[in-house]
């Protein structure tokens, strides 16, 4: 029966049976989403108030963007992992499915909601914000995509970690602040690049370092990963 | 070779307490292996380092007389019931079903998985989410998804827990099977959940 | 017996020369220090201020290296050595931060100025303080020792990143920093006389000896600790 299927297609079967599983309970409950949502929403109504109509430079508000994104992401990326572990589900997952598929689905399911949450914040950013602006959008959406990944790989690891501590919710931000900090640098300068007009050869520095840092914390977290997921 | 279930010097200790040591015993295809202990002796602990998903301080579980194992069909020679097992309950029965032959990386037989709940006394058709069911309903589902994909190596925890007459009688059932096809092995305060056993570990003496 | 005895000689001699040899003008005898203007006396700082800051990295690769160890090899001891090695790191990080914003503000004026090296050092104190609050959270041991190992390399990672990102950003104050005139070169090279050099390369060795000195005593505590507390 199951003799005759390659151990890849099962793999494959297995880790997207977690990505759905994680996907489709989110669906029936929206906890994650609509706790993303009023997160994004509130940031952005805050940061409007104390702004008080008056503008701010186009580097700080590059600047702003991104900590509204790793604070969004904070809020929301970790209950993948979490939530396995506050119903105790996390040894019906050991028992079921090897520990490299349940890496896979999960991080597959950050990515995805890294990218709404990422896509959101910068809709309602550019809508509401007054003085941001994009001059170079080739810059900028290769910005957001690449840093929404490399943000959605280093929460998802350091998510497994924390989801077997203690003090999860104060802790997640503790632990991914300085791991995430290379990214939200790098990631910062380019929208500045992009909001100051400059050409799209300006900034292959920075999406060498993006694409080096996404692949390193990805490789890196699949090496590791047993070890936290194991007891 | 048949198939033997075998631990060698196992040990556990949390915290540096330590809750057993020196487990050493082995179960063949057709036999069925006893734990018995109190409530704390270690028993759920035992299961879990027997099923995989915790590990020992110190010595080790081998299997013999299945060739190469790759993860998926390590896992896949066991089959749990236990009361701290949880199942995934924002979703139906079916779509438990399902989703745990989906994790195994197989692909799940529709009309085998209803046959297999109606044996367990559950109805395939329903719809609604398994928060909703009695325990006795749960632990039956429990049953289900153990037996879905044919387990060699059947390990009970408390396996009358929340079980009616008739949820006992069917698990009786189970088990005699399971004895005709592999290894079953039960842990248990209650000796009268258990017809015959050839190997025990008795974990009430080494406390 | 005799590491003691030599660390304790040679850290003394070079808290006395570091701080006692005297600074002038036009250096005449080897015993005396060349004056830069504009730091005059403060330069005394650098014999203290680069050894704790490279004792930072040097500790947590250590921990990092102990942590690796410990996943192998699950000994206890191994992530109790990490753990150690950590905390000095965290000591001395403070230290290297504490002397670099004294250093600042009496050369470029204020305290602290987001300078490369100035964030790489905060970085690492990051690093630690999330380090020991990973540790605090998790009370199998087991556990905290796997988690705290992984958590060190990842981060161990991820800091090589900021050698690149960090000339793209901004120019900075240090010594040989970008936009430096004096030379892109690591900070050793500032400007130093040979007799500075025997005192500062002295120094280094003196504060890493010192923290292999610390370490091995604070591991011997631990493993007594660990033998002897009561099981259960």
């Amino acid at each position: 029966m199951s003799a005759h299927e390659s151990t890849t297609l099962r793999w494959i079967r297995a880790a997207v049976a977690v990505f759905l599983k994680d996907w489709r309970s989110e669906l029936r409950t929206r906890y994650a989403m609509s706790a993303l949502v009023m997160f994004v929403v509130t940031t952005i109504s805050i940061i409007l108030f104390s702004l008080g109509g008056e503008g701010a430079s186009p580097e700080v508000l590059a600047g702003m963007l991104w900590v509204v994104i790793f604070f969004a992401a904070m809020s929301g990326l970790s209950r993948t992992f979490v939530m396995e572990e506050e119903r105790g589900t996390g040894m019906t997952l050991q028992l079921l499915t090897p520990p490299g598929a349940v890496f896979a689905g999960k991080l597959l399911f950050n990515l995805v909601l890294g990218a709404g949450l990422t896509l959101l914040t910068v809709v309602l950013y550019a809508f509401f914000i007054n003085g941001f602006i994009v001059r170079t959008l080739s810059i900028f959406l290769i910005t957001i995509t690449l840093g929404s990944i490399g943000l959605a790989a280093a929460s998802t690891i350091i998510a497994a970690i924390i989801a077997r501590a203690n003090t999860k919710g104060t802790l997640y931000p503790v632990l991914s602040f300085p791991i995430l900090l290379p990214l939200l640098m790098t990631v910062i300068n380019a929208t500045r690049l992009a909001s100051d007009g400059a050409p799209l050869g300006e900034a292959t520095g920075e999406f060498q370092i993006l694409i080096s840092y996404i692949v390193v914390v990805i490789t890196v977290s699949i090496m590791l990963f047993e070890y936290i997921w194991k007891d | 070779m048949a198939l033997q279930l075998a631990t060698h010097g196992l040990r556990k200790a949390f915290n540096r307490r330590m809750v057993f040591e020196n487990v050493d015993t082995a179960v063949c295809e057709g036999e069925t292996l006893l734990i018995a202990g109190r409530n704390g002796s270690g028993k759920s602990t035992l299961v879990k380092i027997l099923c995989g998903v915790l590990s020992p301080s110190k010595g080790s579980v081998t299997i013999d007389g299945t060739g190469p194992l790759n993860d998926f069909t390590r896992m896949e020679l066991f089959g749990l019931v236990s009361p701290y097992l949880q199942l995934y309950d924002e979703f139906s029965a079916m779509e438990n079903l399902q989703l745990a032959s989906a994790l195994r990386g197989l692909r799940g037989d529709v009309r085998e998985h209803e046959g297999l709940l109606e044996r367990v006394a559950l109805d395939p058709g329903r719809r609604d989410p398994v928060h909703g069911f009695s325990s006795g309903m749960k632990q039956r589902l429990k049953y289900a998804l153990a037996l879905a994909h044919h387990p060699r190596i059947l390990v009970l925890d408390e396996p009358m827990s929340n079980l009616d007459a008739d949820g006992t009688t069917i698990v009786r059932g189970i088990m005699k099977e399971q004895r005709t096809r592999g290894i079953l092995v039960v842990a248990t305060n209650d000796l009268s959940d258990i017809d015959v056993f050839e190997h025990k570990v008795d974990l009430n003496v080494r406390a | 017996m005799t590491l003691r005895i030599v660390l304790g000689v040679l850290l003394t001699l070079v808290i006395v020369a570091a701080l006692g040899l005297p600074i002038v003008q036009q250096p005449q005898h080897w015993y005396e220090f060349p004056s830069i203007p504009g730091l005059e006396e403060k330069a005394r700082i650098i014999f203290f201020h680069v050894p704790t800051a490279w004792l930072s990295v040097m500790a947590f690769v250590t921990s990092m290296i102990y942590g690796i160890r410990y996943l192998r090899r699950k000994d206890p001891i191994d992530d109790l050595t990490s753990a150690s090695a950590a905390g000095l790191g965290l000591l001395f990080c403070v230290l290297a931060t504490v002397t670099g914003a004294v250093w600042a503000k009496f050369n470029w004026g204020s305290y602290w100025n987001w300078d490369p090296r100035e964030t790489s050092i905060f970085v690492l104190l990051l690093i630690y303080g999330a380090y020991f609050s990973l540790r605090a959270a998790v009370e199998v041991e087991e556990k905290r020792a796997t988690l705290s190992s992984v958590y060190s390399i990842i981060a161990a990672v991820t800091v090589p990143f900021f050698v690149f990102i960090m000339p793209r950003i901004m120019t900075g104050l240090h010594p040989g920093a970008k936009g430096d005139p004096d030379g892109a070169g690591p900070v050793i090279e500032f400007k130093m006389s040979p007799n500075m050099r025997v005192v500062f390369f002295s120094s280094l060795i003196a504060f890493t000896l010192l923290f292999l000195w610390m370490l091995s005593l604070r591991v011997r505590i631990a493993r007594l600790e660990y033998h002897h507390q009561p099981k259960g």
